[in-house]
């Protein structure tokens, strides 16, 4: 039994250290809330205010006549809600702060015509006041034309709605959400675990054994990633079932959405490599990994579509790899696209990994 | 006559300007505990480290059970065991699972229940390491040393910072792996520990053996050299009442 050297498996290592860094990942609080709790709370935040879209809140004066076909008419127009039960003074008070957008008055009148519409808007809330506008005229339109001497119409409106996929709310949250999530375990996990196994010296004491450098890293990665996916599946599931996330081909989309998530948790492991390079201890992992976090946070479509960004934002916004990963996740779940169809941002996500991945190497320690 | 398993000539570590181990040799003999003392600083860390494959040496040459370690590092990992100073196990994982992983990097298979019998931590196989007491880790890194079942163990300073019983818990541990076969290189400030454990011990000072010889000869020569006490030897010393009043038996909270 002189020694092993020959049967040595890296393999057998590699899974080794894979199935400890798994164990370990599952009981650390920090990877566990940042991967599943982070998102799941944006996610059901936004999944219950994003979802009901414009609401026009209107007072009702107690004066007003509330048996008129004016009156009816608004009651079922789904984004004005009537507020019956504030007095006047509430009102007043409301309008001229914005928490309402109008007052309405409907009198019955004896002589003609039969009713006169009195409406107060606010300056505290001048683009809904002017929804409520056009509301109302469509509305008195409609009653007027019914009515026998008005004249007859110049020309006829015709209406119609394309059959079309709603875009909701959790459409657009939840792959941001679900790229950053993979963002930021990428990124503070992977710096955190390889500065502290520095620090603590197992990686020196994993040394002493015939253990191969790659196998560290490798099963480090396959633990990481491999808990990753798991957390998306958990969110996009959440997100399916729960909120209606869209997912155009089922299983294949979901399928699709997992390895572009690898792809992107892969690069954004780089960062994670050169940040545990870069600090000297575990309290300077935070403010650096924050620099490449928050930005990309903020203006990677994360929360806001990035065509809503001033025009000389957007360049920085283009520059940045979640906006993309952020980009094809979207394009793969609601538009159902395949990894082909995403070539573009696919590619720059490549680019993004072989520079930092350059950069890792170059900075990263040991011991 | 045993035969060397450890073969060190001239070797020399240097940092920048700084030499840390300036032309040291020694032999280690197979089945012995081989202590390296001297003071902090005096290169013995390095040593070790370099003789544990972790540290680059600048010249000399170091043999390993007849493997040259510029040659085939690899196969010297295979065969040796080492504990460093103050090193940590990766975190949040239990005993079981440390050594499991352990026994992975090593490509080998290892009960860990049978492993923590030898080192009597059973009860805390599924105890995570930072909560052991310091008497504990220093039995559980001693564990993770013999699970590729090695013919070198490494020891640096395992007794630091121990209690009296702690300590001598320790002793029997490492003598009991001795007898098993293992050869053992161990680092000690503690010459009462050098003197109980170590066949041979090897006083380093600036980067250099000062000395390499049986603590009892050393002794010897040193008495008929002249040297007295200061004060009279008696018959026991502070430790001895320290164990007798509070019991030999090992606490642990």
């Amino acid at each position: 039994m002189d020694n092993s050297t020959k049967s040595y498996s890296n393999l057998k290592a590699t899974l080794a250290m894979a199935k400890a860094s798994f164990r370990s990942i599952l009981r650390s609080p920090s990877a566990v809330v940042f991967s599943l709790a982070f998102p799941l709370i944006f996610i059901l935040v936004f999944g219950f205010i994003g979802g009901g879209g414009i609401k026009i809140d209107v007072g009702v004066d107690k004066a007003s006549d509330l048996t008129n076909p004016i009156f009816m008419a608004l009651k079922n127009v789904s984004v004005i809600h009537l507020i019956e039960d504030q007095s006047e003074e509430e009102m007043n008070s409301n309008l001229s702060k914005g928490r309402l957008d109008a007052i309405i008055n409907i009198q019955k009148n004896a002589a003609m015509p039969p009713f006169t519409v009195n409406v107060q808007y606010t300056k505290a809330s001048l683009s809904n006041g002017n929804i409520l506008k056009s509301v109302l005229n469509n509305i008195l339109y409609k009653v007027n034309t019914r009515s026998g001497n008005a004249p007859p119409p110049v020309a006829e409106l015709k209406e119609t709605t394309v059959e079309g996929r709603t875009y909701k709310t959790i459409d657009f949250i939840l792959p941001g959400q679900l790229g950053f999530s993979l963002l930021s375990s990428g990124v503070f996990g992977t710096a955190f675990v390889f500065l502290s196994l520095r620090l603590t010296l197992v990686i020196k004491r994993f040394f002493a054994t015939p253990v191969k450098r790659y196998s560290i890293v490798l099963g480090e990665a396959i633990a990481r990633i491999a808990f990753a996916l798991l957390g998306a599946l958990f969110i996009i599931l959440i997100g399916h079932f729960a909120f209606g996330f869209t997912l155009i081909h089922g299983f294949v989309t979901v399928i699709n959405m997992l390895i572009l998530s690898a792809i992107g948790l892969i690069v954004f492991m780089g960062f994670g490599f050169t940040v545990s390079g870069i600090a000297k201890n575990e309290s300077t992992i935070p403010p650096i990994a924050n620099i490449i976090t928050l930005p990309q946070f903020l203006l990677s479509g994360t929360f806001f579509s990035i065509s809503a960004f001033p025009s000389w934002l957007q360049p920085i916004s283009r520059a940045l790899p979640l906006t993309y990963l952020n980009d094809g996740m979207r394009k793969i779940a609601f538009e159902g696209a395949g990894l082909m169809d995403i070539k573009h941002q696919l590619l720059i996500l490549f680019i993004w990994g072989i520079g930092i991945y350059a950069l890792a190497v170059k900075v990263f320690k040991w011991e | 006559m045993a035969k060397p398993i450890i073969q060190v000539n001239n070797l020399v570590k240097k940092y920048n300007d700084f030499t840390a181990v300036n032309s040291i040799s020694f032999e280690v003999m197979q089945g012995e505990i081989f202590g390296l003392l001297g003071p902090n600083g005096a290169g013995k860390t390095t040593t070790l480290e370099i003789m544990e494959t972790l540290r680059e040496k600048t010249s000399g040459s170091v043999i390993i059970n007849g493997v040259d370690l510029d040659s085939d590092p690899d196969s010297i990992k295979h065969i040796i065991g080492v504990q460093l100073q103050s090193a940590g196990y990766y975190p949040n994982l239990n005993l079981s699972e440390l050594i499991e992983l352990f026994s992975g990097l090593y490509g080998i298979s290892v009960k860990p229940i049978e492993l923590l019998e030898k080192v009597a931590l059973v009860d805390k196989a599924k105890a995570k390491y930072k909560e052991l007491s310091g008497g504990q880790k220093q039995r559980f890194s001693i564990a993770t040393t013999l699970i590729n079942q090695p013919k070198i163990i490494f020891l640096d300073e395992p007794t630091t910072g121990l209690d009296p019983q702690a300590r001598r818990n320790l002793w029997d541990l490492i003598q009991e792996i001795r007898s098993s076969g293992t050869t053992i290189v161990i680092t000690t400030h503690y010459m009462d520990e050098a003197e109980v454990l170590c066949d041979r011990v090897a006083f380093i000072d600036a980067g250099k053996v000062i000395g390499i010889d049986t603590p009892d000869h050393f002794i010897d020569q040193l008495v008929a050299s002249g040297f007295e006490r200061k004060k009279e030897v008696k018959k026991a010393n502070l430790e001895d009442v320290f164990i007798t009043l509070t019991g030999k038996e090992w606490r642990e909270s």
